[in-house]
């Protein structure tokens, strides 16, 4: 999609039919490959809020599930205690598997030029 | 200026009813918030019914807009769940284009936004991470459970890691909600403050004072549609990571 804008650019000149050639060539193969249009650049706080979200998420899906289990079978603390627990661990495994998700797709060692395509997560 | 101290910079976020609807003990009045779901759903039909109206293999400014967005979102879902994933491509678009242009709506002087609520995100991550489900129920029966199963993990630890599990699937639509409600909100009532301060700044300072608050309003507000476009692709995107999840199992 970069050359998409390009290509409409030029449109008072006529292309020549080779340029047209092999840049339908290229947006075939880009098809083929599943080769990418550009992504937006995260900020760097956004990152860390995305990443805090999936923690805190975890964590209050498994004390509502833990509470709300704890009223319906009167089981005291325990149920909240144990989910809490599980919770927090579910939070974590979030963090890390979007950390991960960054980091496959485009890091701090990758060059300047592909950051640019960061995946989202 | 009395407006200034009274009104809270939260005021923004107020539902009104324009028509009292009442179904049976539920309250589903027309409200502002209403009337921009429905003002964003006209704009994105006339968006793009409009700019492809004309068809011209040479594409104008707004058609090159719609089909610029058509193919944004297409890449998105071709990279992130693949080929089977074009089946899905209508819902996706549909979603990234209603947070978008209510995002966007929102930034027009007396617009309001619907997803700063709790509520409008809420739906729509649940209608997600449902349809998520069932399409993954659908595609591998009940196989699609074996998801909460993670590969490589001794017996002994499996009574421990199914509920951390189901309960880290569970807490995707609350994520997905809670992101873009609080990157929503939290924008909007910044730019509120700082609007607040142009005021009161500058009335105690015979305008001059007034200025620094301003020049950074500008600044957020630029911010604010970098964050509006940033959070339905962030949406649209894991939804899509979703989906890749649902269709290909592991």
């Amino acid at each position: 999609m970069a050359r998409g804008p390009v290509a409409r650019q030029g449109r008072a000149i006529p292309l020549s039919l080779r340029e047209l050639e092999a840049r339908l060539k290229r947006a075939r193969e880009e098809r083929a490959h599943g080769g990418g249009g550009p992504r937006p650049r995260p900020s760097t706080i956004g990152v860390a809020f995305r990443i805090a979200v999936e923690l805190v998420a975890g964590l209050a899906v498994g004390v509502a599930i833990g509470w709300a289990l704890d009223r319906w079978l009167g089981t005291g603390p325990w149920l909240l205690i144990l989910f809490f627990f599980l919770g927090a661990a579910a939070g974590i495994l979030n963090v890390y598997r979007s950390a991960k998700a960054l980091e496959l797709s485009g890091g701090s060692d990758a060059p300047p030029e592909d950051e640019s395509r960061d995946r989202e997560r | 200026m009395a407006e200034s101290t009274e009104h809270s910079p939260l005021d923004q976020f107020r539902i009104s009813r324009f028509v009292e609807i009442d179904a049976g003990g539920l309250d589903v009045s027309f409200t502002n918030s209403s009337l921009f779901m429905v003002l964003a759903v006209l704009a994105v039909t006339v968006f793009l019914t409009m700019g492809m109206r004309r068809r011209a293999l040479v594409p104008g400014r707004w058609q090159s807009m719609a089909e610029l967005s058509y193919e944004f979102v297409a890449n998105m879902v071709r990279d992130n769940v693949g080929h089977e994933g074009r089946k899905f491509f209508p819902f996706v678009f549909t979603l990234f284009m209603f947070i978008l242009f209510g995002n966007l709506l929102g930034l027009i002087p007396y617009g309001f936004t619907f997803t700063s609520h709790v509520a409008v995100t809420a739906a729509l991550a649940l209608a997600v991470i449902l349809g998520v489900t069932v399409v993954g129920v659908a595609l591998h029966g009940l196989r699609f459970f074996s998801f909460f199963v993670p590969k490589g993990v001794p017996m002994l630890m499996l009574p421990l890691m199914v509920p951390i599990e189901v309960i880290s699937y569970l807490s995707r639509p609350l994520s997905l909600a809670i992101r873009l409600f609080a990157n929503m909100m939290a924008g909007h009532t910044m730019i509120k403050v700082f609007a607040g301060f142009v005021v009161t700044l500058g009335a105690a300072t015979f305008g001059i004072g007034g200025l620094a608050p301003l020049a950074i309003n500008v600044a957020l507000f630029v911010f604010e549609l970098v964050v509006a476009f940033l959070q339905a692709y962030v949406f649209a995107v894991l939804t899509c990571l979703y989906l890749n999840d649902a269709v290909h199992l592991h």
